[in-house]
């Protein structure tokens, strides 16, 4: 059902994006790559946000049902915001004319990647699941307390990057059919971020059963 | 004194203790700053303008490098003879023993910055001595920050496999912040540029400071108990 909405989603957003969508009057064809980019990005902020709220409602329950939600949103923000630096950089290479430039928001993006990264690395070396989970729980506060800090920092340090359209206080500056399939995109990868959270999580789930019951067992 | 202050005192003044008898740490970690020290020159070359314009880089690389060190021994130490175990049975506030042991690794720490910089004017032939009691200022306020998060993940990863290999991948990104303003802050002190332009990276350096001792203090319990 809600992989369903997310596939018919994703095409409308496709046909939209590419179709649709009339050419930007100065970057040509190469702009319809937003159309993955800010979704993606948007996308990978849910999921570091649902990643601060399961931690801390981890630490505050000890249920292991919010572990398993903090988990699976660990493993979407590295999806999605990979997605994010791929798709800038193949954007930024006929763009800026360079595949990588430390530009303010590439660099703070590049970081929480790494961040996140290094959360799954942490979950993935602890053998205890309860300990696994507590210290996954800090780090994924710790480190989205860090995210505007180093959103701040880095950005004093030196900017290029153009700024927001869509996530500013003024209406967007955009053409109307170009807005449009940005928003049906937005929702197509929240709707996808939904179903693969939550397959994700029925697994960690059965996971966790089996192994109860293989323990039982033995 | 009330009891936490007790408490965490205890823990810092035992670290102190453990340091003076042993040696080793501080010792070992000061050797590594000047052996960096030099190992810096060598990549540089002998230019000493090339030196001059990426000294606060170095520096921070240097007190980066040595603190990842400093902090992955801080509780290495506890887990020989399970001392965690003892922390952990102590009656004393979780927050209190986190605060004792971030005094203590930035005591350390900041001990070996200072040797670094003294180390760094005589073996590169800088005249930086009217810019160190900035630098030292800079230097606190940094690796405040620095072990707030350090001391956090140090005490997650002091029993995990690849350790050593874990808490710089975990410490690093996080303190990026931490290394942008302290590399500014001291490339403003060397100038000897005024304290205006300086206060924006002192009030993101504090806030950094702040921000995260207090999640320590937050979290560190259930790390300590997990």
């Amino acid at each position: 059902m809600l992989g369903g909405l997310a596939v018919a989603l994703l095409a409308i957003g496709l046909w939209l994006g590419l179709g649709v969508a009339p050419r930007d009057a100065v970057q040509g064809n190469v702009q319809r790559i937003m159309y993955v980019h800010v979704p993606a990005i948007l996308t990978g902020y849910v999921a570091i946000g649902l990643l601060l709220v399961s931690s801390v409602a981890y630490l505050w329950t000890r249920r292991a049902a919010w572990d398993r939600v903090a988990a699976a949103s660990g493993e979407l923000a590295v999806c999605f915001v990979g997605l994010t630096l791929a798709t800038g950089s193949i954007w930024g290479k006929p763009t800026w004319g360079t595949w990588w430039t430390w530009d303010a928001r590439l660099t703070s993006t590049a970081i929480l990647f790494v961040i996140y990264l290094g959360y799954l690395l942490l979950r993935s070396v602890v053998d205890d699941p309860e300990r696994a989970a507590t210290y996954a729980a800090v780090l994924g506060i710790v480190g989205a307390l860090d995210v505007p800090i180093i959103h701040f920092s880095v950005e004093w340090w030196r900017t290029l990057h153009q700024p927001a359209t869509v996530l500013k206080p003024q209406a967007p500056s955009m053409d109307a059919v170009m807005l449009r399939a940005l928003l049906v995109n937005v929702a197509a990868f929240l709707a996808t971020f939904a179903y693969l959270g939550a397959r994700r999580y029925r697994l960690l789930s059965l996971r966790a059963e089996a192994m109860a019951r293989a323990l039982r067992g033995a | 004194m009330s009891a936490f202050v007790r408490a965490a005192w205890a823990v810092f003044w035992k670290d102190l203790l453990v340091e003076r008898r042993a040696k080793e740490g501080a010792n070992a970690l000061a050797f590594f700053a000047i052996l960096l020290l030099f190992l810096f020159y060598f990549a540089l070359g002998p230019d000493s303008d090339r030196i001059r314009a990426a000294l606060p880089g170095l520096l921070w690389l240097a007190f980066i490098l040595a603190g990842v060190l400093g902090l992955g021994r801080a509780f290495a130490l506890e887990r020989e003879n399970d001392c965690v175990d003892g922390l952990i049975l102590a009656p004393a506030d979780k927050a209190a023993i986190y605060l004792g042991k971030l005094a203590g690794t930035t005591a350390l720490m900041v001990a070996m910055e200072v040797v670094f910089v003294v180390a760094t004017g005589i073996f590169y032939n800088l005249d930086i001595w009217a810019a160190v009691p900035r630098l030292l200022l800079v230097a606190v306020a940094g690796t405040i920050g620095f072990a707030a998060v350090g001391t956090l993940f140090a005490a997650m990863t002091a029993h995990l496999r690849a350790r050593e290999v874990l808490l710089p991948v975990l410490l690093l990104p996080l303190a990026v912040p931490v290394l942008l303003a302290a590399v500014k802050l001291s490339e403003l002190a060397l100038a000897g540029e005024g304290w205006g332009a300086a206060w924006p990276w002192w009030q993101l350096l504090l806030g950094f400071d702040v921000v995260f001792v207090v999640a320590g203090l937050l979290t560190f319990e259930f790390v300590l108990e997990a």
